[in-house]
């Protein structure tokens, strides 16, 4: 239980309420002694006060600014349980082996934000307080949230469990790729690359974020072209496959107009762009829990706040924010891909997005235990700069339940996208054989994929092509905690 | 055509000693195996007939590879699946499943297109073998 709000003299109170300015800190935004309730919400920050500004003046500082405050004192507080609406910061502590930075964890009461609205949550916790200016830089690490404010969303549409049982497919990671070029292309010829790609042995192929309905191919034309190409693909192999139409538009309006399209062809699957906003993300959701359509998120736009660790927000939140919203896939990293990704960080974001219960991992960038209260799980998709050669990494990284997408390593292949597609495919099975009679994918790995490639031209011409290519480059964003040896 | 629905459907098929590896690894994360058949793989068709009930309680890959072969000699000319079942809260369905014997000739599926307004086409997936009564399709 949290601290009661102490009892004050009427004395103090007089004081406390004159017409002025006070430190955040002396207006209630610091209580060290506060025990966070089971109920409040809870952020962790990462602040970097300017020069001459204390960290628990600047972590009492988010937490006015980020609840109740404003810069000066206002008699109407009196009004109000202010004491309950204050946000408290109750701990600050220096950030491990950086200095100048401190993690500052603030408790918010449950009341304070609107049940199953993104948005709401976020205008306060993000809403004014990133560009205030005793913080030369603020980053929103972690947050977590009470099973009662969990249980105000509805979450997934599918969840990774029903999305297999939808498609029939069980025991290894899905396969996906991007068409490419991701601009140019007409429908027809789109469509070409989609059916190539699926009759050849991916489970999906995906708009890229950015195809929407430009000159070179409107977004009807589009549609009837894929779900043309999925279609004659399922028959050609007996087995459900997808493709993710993009209804990113302008306007809901031109969403719901486009995503109804896409569901009286018969698409197992839609699209959206993280760009669209929160509260545009959660009408889809809705609209694909009402139309049983598996709902795949692009985070284009994501890179712009999450890279860097001294400001923004981390993927890590931003994944939270998404299994409430509630999504169904989303790009989470590839770890050994050409974008950002450490691995552990990269684990985090899949632990909170996979996991019915997330303990408290240091390592993984995970300050807060979080119970996702029967909430749906989200499928990661793993996509950017990835190839067969690398399948053992991937499935040893990222695990099973994963959408593994292969762009340009399908499309890119010698011997046609196809052909692609198939070594893909064939790397993933007989990895995924091996793994569970045991062998030890880190280091057989290669070897695992060259008997593989025995009875498989495709994937030794993939092998051959692109086996030795890697991006091998220092991740911006990594864990803080290093795992402590302990003695035993 | 090759029905490609399950795990490992992109290998040669296995043989008993790779079908036993995959048992045993079921078996031994805590998972109910089972054995179902068809003569209709139609990929929308969640419903393929049980060999017999899933084997809670057996806990030797022996025993299973035995109600394999026995389903395998009943429908020598059938699709043939192993799946095992994981009850853990939160997941409650399949975690693998895998073609373990089919058809000598797969005659594959056609696929009917009924042409509507605005150049929308309704699709329908169709087995030639399902054209057949069953028992009588491969």
């Amino acid at each position: 239980m949290g601290k009661l709000e102490s009892v004050k003299t009427p004395n103090e109170s007089a004081a406390r309420y004159q017409a002025g300015v006070l430190k955040y800190t002396q207006m209630g935004y610091w209580e060290p002694d506060y025990r966070p309730r089971d109920t409040d919400v809870l952020a962790l920050f990462r602040i970097t006060p300017q020069e001459g500004v204390d960290p628990e003046e600047a972590a009492a500082a988010v937490a006015g600014e980020s609840s109740t405050a404003t810069w000066t004192v206002v008699w109407t507080d009196r009004l109000t349980a202010c004491e309950r609406y204050r946000a408290k910061a109750y701990k600050v502590e220096p950030v491990p082996g950086t200095p100048g930075q401190f993690f500052a964890y603030i408790a918010y009461d449950l009341d304070l934000f609107e049940g199953g609205s993104i948005a709401n949550l976020t205008a306060s916790i993000i809403g004014n307080v990133f560009g205030f200016k005793p913080l030369k830089a603020l980053r929103l690490e972690d947050m977590r949230f009470p099973v009662a404010y969990v249980k105000t969303f509805d979450g997934p549409p599918t969840g990774i469990v029903v999305e297999r049982e939808r498609l029939d497919k069980f025991g290894r990671p899905l396969l996906g790729a991007t068409v490419k070029p991701k601009l140019g292309l007409s429908g027809k010829n789109y469509g070409r690359v989609v059916y190539e790609a699926l009759k050849g042995g991916l489970d999906f192929t995906k708009d890229d974020e950015n195809i929407n309905s430009q000159p070179f191919m409107h977004w009807r034309d589009r549609f009837l072209n894929c779900m043309e190409a999925v279609n004659r693909a399922q028959a050609a192999s007996g087995e459900v496959k997808g493709h993710y139409l993009n209804v990113t538009a302008a306007t809901m309006e031109d969403m719901y107009e486009r995503a109804e399209f896409a569901k009286e062809l018969g698409s197992a699957i839609v699209m959206i762009d993280l760009v669209i906003g929160y509260t545009a993300i959660q009408s889809m959701s809705k609209w694909s829990r009402r139309n049983d359509m598996i709902l795949h998120l692009h985070r284009a736009g994501h890179g712009t706040y999450t890279r860097q660790k001294s400001h923004g927000i981390s993927f890590r939140v931003i994944s939270k924010w998404m299994r409430l919203a509630g999504v169904d896939h989303i790009h989470a990293g590839t770890v050994v891909g050409k974008l950002e990704g450490d691995p552990n960080t990269v684990q985090g974001f899949y632990n909170v997005l996979r996991e019915e219960h997330n303990p408290v991992d240091l390592q993984r960038g995970l300050f807060f235990e979080q119970d996702w209260g029967g909430l749906r799980k989200v499928m990661p998709v793993a996509s950017g700069g990835i190839h067969a050669g690398q399948m053992h990494q991937l499935i040893h990284y990222l695990g099973e339940d994963v959408v593994l997408q292969f762009g340009g390593g399908t499309i890119g292949h010698p011997m046609g996208i196809a052909a692609g597609a198939t070594a893909n495919r064939v790397a993933l099975e007989a990895m995924v054989l091996a793994r569970n009679e045991g062998r030890d994918l880190w280091n057989e790995g290669p070897q695992i994929l060259t008997e593989a490639a025995r009875h498989c031209a495709p994937l030794k011409a993939a092998l051959d092509t692109w086996g030795e290519v890697t991006f091998d480059y220092a991740s911006t964003d990594t864990p803080d905690y290093v795992p402590t040896p302990t003695a035993s | 055509m090759r029905l490609t629905q399950g795990a490992f459907s992109f290998l040669p098929d296995l043989n008993d000693a790779q079908i036993r590896a995959q048992v045993q690894y079921c078996l031994g994360k805590g998972w109910a195996v089972s054995i179902e058949y068809t003569d209709d793989p139609h990929p929308r068709n969640t419903y393929w007939e049980m060999y017999g009930m899933p084997m809670f309680d057996l806990k030797d890959a022996a025993g299973v590879l035995a109600e394999i072969d026995a389903c395998r000699r009943t429908f020598p000319n059938h699709y043939v699946k192993v799946n095992a079942f994981d009850s853990t809260k939160g997941w409650e369905s399949l975690r693998i499943s895998f073609i373990v014997n089919r058809p000598k000739k797969e005659p594959g599926f056609g696929l009917a297109r009924v042409e509507g307004e605005g150049r929308k086409v309704r699709y329908t997936t169709r087995a030639y073998a399902a054209e057949r009564p069953e028992g009588e399709r491969y």
